[in-house]
């Protein structure tokens, strides 16, 4: 047997690297970790980790039931810790929650939202799901869980840089 | 949604009026490899080195470093701004051209006026890059492994390695796993678990698919995908959503380039650690080392180039935009630098 340890993080262990400058302002590095992230955050608070122009990568600890949500395109949830799982309706009328145009998640006011059941997933550490276009998801987490989603900035997407990326060299 | 710039599959346009000189030169009676020609460059190679000569200038490369950086060159069609082999030699996209340099960002070259600059119609470049790959590749060596995973480089012609040189690219058109797109890796597939990720778990999620849900009730062990990777330094889209593109890879050794993005590059390490040197794009100075351990996400500005370091095998997760509207942004010079101001 090899005796090799692959090191992921998780909420409780993770270790944090940073951005030595030699001449630079480590700003231009957006440097943070998801793990503290998901960590010093509300449960489900879908924090921007990565932008390039309207796309982001959100970060969210998964704990307790969340909010159901939908998106006018896909999505996709990687888990980095824990176990999650997710419940997929699939939309009676897509429309009437989001509009087609809209890019990024909306979080949805019923507590069931009208549609056929689609199923679930478990995601644990590592596996990757999809959240398809026309879908309702939520997010179950037994134990706290850390999430990431491939995404489009949108409404619940919370953005606050300075308070979560290295700024002193 | 805007279709995500492809890398493969790009044509020069029918007005491109970009050189398309190129020719494959003779067999080296001394070592038995082929010399080649691209417009003014010429490529030779001997035991242990690349011989590179232009107008004006000659350079050596050794030949490890060489064809690595050959390797992903060709590999990510021409990727996507500059490909330093070195602090001299490269190739900078212009997405259906290219151009193909010496000195152009290497401080010392451009204040002495002696860089060189030729602009070809990619495809005529990129047959001659895989011809010379293929020709300078010996057998026993994989240019897209780690070192410790392959044999050596050296000496005078030796057979060939075509099947190690032409993988194919894998890029998902939604998810891995989907009915449809790229598959799942697997021992049967020819895909064994990597020695350096023997502890990675191997488990599949749960899915539970309502009936007429199949297709789009789907997850799948990213992780473990990706310690089944047999290549190095290679990322491959796993996710899209529009020009989103989540591209991880495994990495080990050295980046085999150094990446002078024309856009920002977003790196998210999945598992252990890589060291970045980042240097000013145009000199080559130094600017900053990033430490990037597991969970740690940072953007590669686009005025910079990187090369990364990674002891251990690692999981990195490489997040590009692929969008169409990013070179002419570039070209404009309305592209920003960095991705967000705070
Ligand atoms: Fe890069």
């Amino acid at each position: 047997m090899s005796d090799v340890i692959t090191r992921f993080g998780s909420l409780d262990d993770y270790e944090k690297g940073g951005v030595e400058i030699i001449n630079d302002d480590p700003r231009n590095y957006v440097f943070s970790n998801v793990f503290e992230v998901a960590k010093t955050n509300a449960p489900y608070a879908r924090v921007a980790v990565g932008i390039n122009f309207e796309y982001v990568i959100e970060a969210a600890r998964a704990e307790g039931t969340s909010p159901w949500y939908t998106c006018a395109h896909d999505e996709f949830v990687l888990c980095m810790d824990g176990d999650v799982e997710v419940h997929l309706v699939k939309l009676a009328r897509p429309d009437d929650h989001v509009d087609p145009e809209h890019e990024g998640a909306v979080q949805l006011a019923d507590a069931m939202p009208e549609g056929r059941k689609m199923g679930r997933l478990v995601l644990g550490r590592g596996h990757q799901g999809l959240l398809p276009v026309g879908a309702a998801y939520r997010f179950h987490a037994e134990k706290p869980a850390v999430i990431l989603v491939q995404t489009i900035l949108g409404d619940v997407t919370v953005q606050k840089w300075a308070e979560i990326c290295q700024t002193t060299a | 949604m805007a279709m995500s710039l492809s890398l493969d599959a790009q044509a020069a346009p029918t007005t491109s009026t970009a050189s398309t000189d190129t020719e494959t030169l003779e067999i080296s009676n001394q070592t038995g490899f082929r010399a080649f020609r691209a417009g003014g460059f010429h490529f030779k190679r001997d035991e242990y080195f690349a011989h590179l000569s232009w107008p004006g200038g000659t350079h050596i490369i050794p030949i490890d470093v060489f064809l690595r950086a050959m390797m992903r060159d060709v590999a990510w069609g021409f990727f996507y701004g500059v490909v330093n082999f070195d602090a001299v030699f490269g190739t900078i996209n212009h997405y259906g051209e290219v151009t193909m340099f010496a000195g152009r960002f290497n401080d010392a070259y451009r204040s002495a006026g002696r860089d060189y600059s030729e602009r070809f119609q990619s495809a005529a470049l990129m047959a001659t890059f895989k011809e010379l790959l293929s020709d300078w590749t010996v057998a026993g060596y994989d240019p897209f492994a780690a070192p410790m995973e392959t044999g050596v480089p050296w000496g005078v012609k030796q057979g060939a390695n075509d099947a190690a040189i032409t993988r194919q690219r894998v890029t998902a058109h939604r998810m891995v796993g989907l009915l449809g797109d790229t598959p799942l890796r697997t021992d049967t597939a020819g895909f064994p678990v990597n020695r350096q990720f023997a502890d990675v778990p191997q488990d599949q999620p749960v899915v539970e698919a309502e009936p007429g849900f199949e297709h789009e009730v789907s997850a799948y062990n990213l992780f473990g995908y990706l310690s089944r990777s047999d290549v190095t330094w290679n990322p491959s889209v796993c996710s899209v959503v529009g020009d989103s593109l989540f591209c991880p890879t495994s990495e080990e050794f050295i980046l085999p380039v150094e990446h002078g993005n024309d856009r920002c590059e977003w790196f998210l390490q999945l598992s252990d650690e890589i060291t970045w040197d980042v240097k000013d794009k145009e000199t080559g100075k130094p600017r900053a080392r990033v430490l990037a351990r597991a969970g740690d996400i940072c953007c590669m500005p686009a005025d910079i180039r990187h090369q990364g370091y990674s002891t251990k095998r690692s999981m990195l997760l490489v997040w590009e935009n692929g969008a169409a509207k990013i070179p002419q942004m570039i070209a404009e010079g309305t592209a920003p630098v960095t991705p967000v101001q705070f």
